[in-house]
């Protein structure tokens, strides 16, 4: 019973929830909490009633920042996310498109500067005409989201 | 990170843009002047480009400024290996700007950020050639007496061609009505055309190029870029489909300019030269003065 708990409950640090299930681990990778020291539970397949099927992440100890869950706005749009305290939903934080990205990605165009050296990749996040769009500071070609290749 | 480098045209603002036309119409008076003397100018040109080369090493010469530099990249340390911050981080100990031509795309912009001196794009892969852009609307602009409400006709490549997407860019300061006229596989892509949407600009859109410039001020011709195709058959299918001739030009407009950035190969027929209207070799040498005035700027020296 204990041991279920410490799976389920999180006393402090950030849940990511409602992650369609075949982003689950590009969450995980935009994020890189492959590289992280804190406690981490990741589930997938779960049921859920609104999208079928989804993943969540739990973070513990670390309440992530803006920036960094901005860009799940990217990838899970509907993603919900808590920052917990003592157990408790301390702050429900809305997804935001940022308006710029950088290194998460690379530049979609194989003739761009940033995939032949050692550049940092920056996109301008375009929101126009109902559609989303990213623009790299570099080649100034824009694309879609798909077409670029997370890190 | 030198603040004063021309990567793209969206840099300029229309202020800006103006300030280097009339700049540019005090070189064509008065060419040769010393203000560079004792400057070095850096042309590092990564992949050939002859003719834009030596307009800008003309530029240098008639301005009294010196000139270091490669036209190959097969001639430079980059052929060993090394990085394009390190060649400008070298070359910058010894120019005073840098002028640069790259076969990738964004080059231009990632040298300006690690350049301490401004760098001038020279071309960056398909992205941008702002001096290009620039010489196009001086040259609208001398043959028209202004930029403002002109139609424009772009046609041939206008999904590959770099200059006609610079030109829309740099035009919408300046309520233009542009038709496209371009074969299917060569449309002009989405993203412009919603840019010319969200500026108000007029567009129309045809795929056959007789009878259909009538009412243009200016007639933009491009050509067709093989190296631009991944598929040489659909190179082959649209490679000659517009060839501009002589009698095309019989119910044009009288102050009607024909404008191409060259080379040429057969978008516009040789007999189309000798008319009065055709404007391209002029245009090859406003670049000059176009191109005095943007080394000024850059290096903030009052013409």
């Amino acid at each position: 019973m204990e041991k279920k708990l410490k799976v389920a409950a999180l006393r402090n640090g950030t849940v990511i929830d409602h992650i369609p299930s075949d982003k689950l681990f590009k969450v995980v990778s935009i994020l890189h909490l492959e590289t992280s020291k804190n406690q981490i539970t990741l589930a997938n397949n779960l049921d859920s009633a609104k999208i079928g099927s989804k993943g969540l992440v739990k973070i513990s100890d670390r309440a992530l920042e803006e920036d960094e869950t901005n860009k799940i706005a990217l990838i899970a749009p509907n993603a919900k996310i808590n920052i917990i305290r003592e157990y408790e939903v301390v702050e429900k934080r809305p997804l935001v498109l940022p308006d710029e990205i950088r290194e998460i990605a690379h530049c979609g165009n194989p003739n761009c500067i940033t995939n032949h050296q050692p550049v940092t990749t920056r996109f301008f996040v375009i929101k126009e005409e109902g559609s989303m769009r990213l623009k790299c500071k570099y080649c100034e070609r824009e694309m879609k989201f798909e077409e670029v290749k997370l890190k | 990170m030198s603040k004063n480098s021309l990567v793209s045209i969206s840099d300029y603002s229309k202020e800006e843009i103006l300030a280097i036309l009339d700049s540019a119409t005090g070189f064509e008076a008065n060419p040769n002047r010393k203000t560079l003397d004792g400057k070095v100018v850096a042309t590092l040109f990564f992949e050939p480009s002859t003719r834009t080369r030596l307009s800008f090493e003309t530029a240098v010469i008639r301005l009294g400024g010196s000139i270091i530099g490669f036209s190959d990249a097969a001639t430079s340390s980059s052929s060993k290996g090394e990085t394009l911050n390190d060649t400008i981080h070298m070359v910058s100990c010894y120019a005073d700007v840098i002028v640069m031509r790259h076969p990738l795309e964004g080059a231009a912009r990632y040298a300006a950020e690690v350049s301490p001196v401004p760098i001038v794009n020279a071309g960056d892969g398909a992205n941008q050639h702002p001096s290009q852009t620039l010489l196009d609307l001086y040259s609208i602009k001398k043959t028209q007496g202004t930029l403002e409400n002109l139609n424009i006709c772009l046609v041939g490549d206008l999904k590959y061609g770099r200059t006609v997407h610079s030109l829309i860019m740099a035009m919408s300061h300046f309520n233009p009505t542009f038709k496209f006229i371009a074969p299917e596989e060569l449309k002009m892509p989405e993203e412009y055309k919603i840019f010319c949407r969200k500026h108000g600009i007029k567009y129309s859109e045809a795929t056959e190029l007789n009878n259909n410039f009538n009412d243009a001020d200016i007639l933009y011709m491009t050509r067709v870029q093989r190296e631009r195709f991944q598929d040489l058959m659909e190179y082959e299918r649209v490679k000659n489909v517009y060839t501009l001739k002589n009698k095309m030009l019989i119910n044009s407009k009288l102050n009607l300019k024909i404008l191409h950035p060259l080379p040429r190969v057969n978008e516009i027929d040789p007999d189309v030269d000798s008319n009065e209207k055709a404007y391209y070799f002029q245009q090859a040498q406003n670049g000059l003065y176009v191109r005095q005035a943007i080394i000024s700027k850059v290096m903030g020296i009052k013409s």
